[in-house]
């Protein structure tokens, strides 16, 4: 864990912002690239950069996404001020949702979020308080087989 | 086949990406749901959906889809379009229905990205 980071950042998500979600995605994926990662590996960092980031669009005030690249795997911090989970095991059920029309009609909001996150990260960890927010914590490790398909 | 096939087939109008119809692609998804196509989809596939949000060109640009089909006669607003430009991804409309879309591609040896999911 005291290894050096080949890249360390975070970045600020507007809450309700839906037109600049996935920005946060984007220019990670960049970063990404730029450090050379294979491509299964930036994909599914971006993926659940990106499904996070649309949970801060979508639920919280603010939020902030934090990166850390060491070279077995990256890390990745999802921390919100935002209404919190009240209940984290139903959150995490397939289809259970509290979405609004706005959150429907850009093709989320169907309950996949958590779920999707989960199955592209290797380790997934959540932790949630009521009025004060959510913190996501998710490790990708950097020689993992592609999961899904 | 390639996009300019594509393009034909459908009798389609390129918005964006005029430049890169000679891109081959082989496999393609269909969906309205983005969760869904992150999911699923798979790096170079086409992306056929109804909808024409940004959220459909950023869920793209994540999955490194070859380009995006929107059925239905729909169009992109106007922020999903220059987004669409940014990031360099082809955007074509055709009036086709997406199961007509869908119908007409497997005809022509395109073939679903997975075929089913669970495949474990």
């Amino acid at each position: 864990m005291d290894e050096k980071p080949l890249y360390e950042g975070s970045f600020t998500v507007a809450g309700g912002n839906f037109d600049n979600a996935g920005e946060v995605a984007s220019n990670i994926k960049t970063i990404l690239k730029q450090i050379g990662l294979p491509k299964d590996v930036i994909r599914k960092v971006a993926l659940v950069t990106y499904e996070s980031e649309i949970n801060i669009v979508s639920y919280a005030r603010k939020g902030m996404i934090r990166l850390r690249v060491v070279p077995d795997c990256i890390m990745i911090e999802a921390i919100d001020e935002g209404q919190g989970i009240p209940d984290i095991e139903q959150a995490m059920q397939p289809g259970f949702s509290t979405a609004n029309q706005k959150i429907r009609e850009m093709g989320f909001g169907a309950g996949m979020g958590l779920c999707n996150i989960k199955s592209f990260s290797d380790v997934f960890h959540i932790s949630s308080e009521i009025g004060k927010g959510t913190h996501l914590k998710m490790i990708i490790k950097a020689n993992s087989t592609v999961l899904n398909s | 086949m390639t996009l300019h096939e594509i393009k034909k087939l459908l009798d389609a109008e390129v918005l964006i990406g005029e430049d890169q119809l000679d891109m081959e692609v082989k496999t393609a998804f269909v969906a309205d749901l983005m969760s869904d196509v992150l999911a699923f989809a798979t790096a170079g596939s086409l992306l056929i959906t109804g909808l024409t949000n940004p959220q459909v060109v950023r869920t793209a640009d994540v999955l490194d889809i070859a380009a995006i089909i929107m059925g239905r006669g729909k169009r992109p607003s106007q922020e999903t379009f220059q987004l669409a430009e940014e990031v360099n991804i082809p955007i074509l409309t055709t009036k086709y229905i997406l199961f007509e879309i869908a119908g007409q591609l497997y005809a022509k040896g395109i073939r679903g990205c997975i075929e089913k999911v669970g495949g474990k």
